[in-house]
């Protein structure tokens, strides 16, 4: 059974906004005119869910409020708003509704179950606030990731005839399919016959690291190109020696500079300094 | 004698944890004074043993710690699953032996880029490796 005291609360609208934006700029959690226009729009609907779905929080009407908090809440998120600030918003709101039931209802009894009725309504929806936060943050580390595999993977044509492709970070499966791709659709398009991986950036080469490259190396050959890998640094070396890791049917060199004079070789071109 | 001094625990459930644990083995080396040859053949031992990890045991949890023998300072990390098994141990250890489809070079690759190695496992009850790489080992 809806209580009457929640419905009438729709009479004092104005005065629960009031109550409500004194509340929120107590504890700074605003940041004024969007705000308000929101919080205007939020207890409109609220308030006359209240009024008309008899206390069946399933309802349409609610449904609809629902939707605008969770617009409203992504919306604070992606404007800087702490989780803490996030949930101060719907707790003012309840502290303002919960004074105003005192103000307009003096039996404790019915006041106690009103209160009761409205905090459990809130703190719903301060759950449901987080989980829209949360996901709003989820979404934009997601959208990173694919912007950083996106970035990461360079294919630059550096001679003609010849691409390189510079990995820095970790080489793991999903990311050796986006290079092995990457670099052979390159030597497609550009006709190259010649490719160097450079390994300069990628911390630490174990067995997995390693077989990704030779499986990359060997896809290279088999479209017609050679595969030079370049960036192998002291430490690494002796660590992949150490490991027993087999390089030996794999042109590696320590620079790209020297891959690159390598290439020159292979080519059969010279660089001369001009006189 | 070998005496722990620092110690810190990590979970690791998806292939997204291992960079972070290698980043923290790394710190560890960094501050006994550990030489970049030594702190890569320690990071590049624990991303084999922490693939393992993930691959055959399904997921556990790395414990990480400096560790003095009264001489020399080290870091041990200490791998814990609660995954299968393995059911022949001196094949396992053997160079390009693989019941996966990888080179066959994690556990005796390991074993030859750290200063103490120790493997122990039960059918059913999962493996636990313990590895030291000393600072100046």
């Amino acid at each position: 059974m809806q209580n009457n005291l929640l419905a009438s609360l729709k009479e004092h609208q104005n005065k629960l906004l009031t109550t409500w934006s004194q509340l929120l700029q107590a504890n700074g959690s605003t940041d004024g005119v969007t705000e308000e226009e929101e919080s205007k729009e939020f207890a409109a609907l609220l308030l006359d869910a209240l009024q008309h779905s008899n206390g069946n929080t399933d309802s349409d009407e609610f449904e609809k409020v629902y939707d605008l908090l969770i617009g409203i809440s992504s919306s604070r998120g992606r404007r800087g708003f702490s989780p803490r600030e996030n949930a101060q918003y719907l707790i003012a709101f309840k502290e303002a509704a919960s004074s105003i039931l005192s103000e307009i209802e003096s039996d404790p009894v019915k006041l106690y179950s009103a209160n009761l009725e409205l905090s459990t309504l809130l703190n719903n929806m301060t759950i449901l606030t987080f989980e829209s936060y949360m996901k709003g943050r989820e979404d934009v580390i997601s959208r990173q990731i694919d912007e950083i595999s996106e970035i990461s993977t360079p294919v630059i044509r550096v001679w003609d005839g010849v691409v390189a492709l510079p990995i820095i970070g970790t080489l793991d499966s999903s990311r050796t399919q986006v290079v092995m791709e990457n670099l052979l659709q390159q030597i497609v398009d550009t006709g190259s016959s010649i490719a160097i991986l450079d390994i300069s950036g990628v911390p630490a080469v174990d067995s997995l690291v390693a077989q990704h490259l030779i499986k990359t190396v060997s896809a290279t050959r088999l479209m017609g190109a050679e595969c030079i890998i370049s960036g192998i640094r002291p430490e690494i070396a002796q660590t992949v020696v150490h490991l027993g890791i087999d390089l030996t049917g794999i042109i590696t060199k320590a620079s790209l500079a020297s891959a690159l004079q390598t290439a020159f070789d292979m080519l059969q071109l010279t660089v001369v300094k001009r006189k | 004698m070998t005496t722990a001094t620092n110690k810190e625990e990590l979970f690791i459930v998806k292939e997204q944890d291992v960079v972070p644990l290698r980043n923290r083995v790394k710190e560890y080396g960094v501050k006994i004074g550990m030489s970049i040859l030594n702190q890569t053949k320690l990071i590049t031992a624990t991303s084999e043993l922490v693939r393992n990890l993930l691959k055959y045991g399904g997921g556990g949890r790395v414990i990480i710690e400096s560790v003095t023998n009264g001489r020399d300072l080290g870091v041990r990390v200490i791998f814990i699953d609660k995954g299968p098994g393995i059911k022949d141990i001196n094949l396992a250890m053997q160079d390009g032996y693989s019941t996966g489809k990888s080179l066959g070079l994690g556990l005796p690759g390991t074993k030859r880029l750290v200063n103490e190695f120790d493997i122990q496992t039960e059918l059913g009850n999962g493996t636990t490796v313990t590895i030291i790489k000393w600072k100046n080992g």
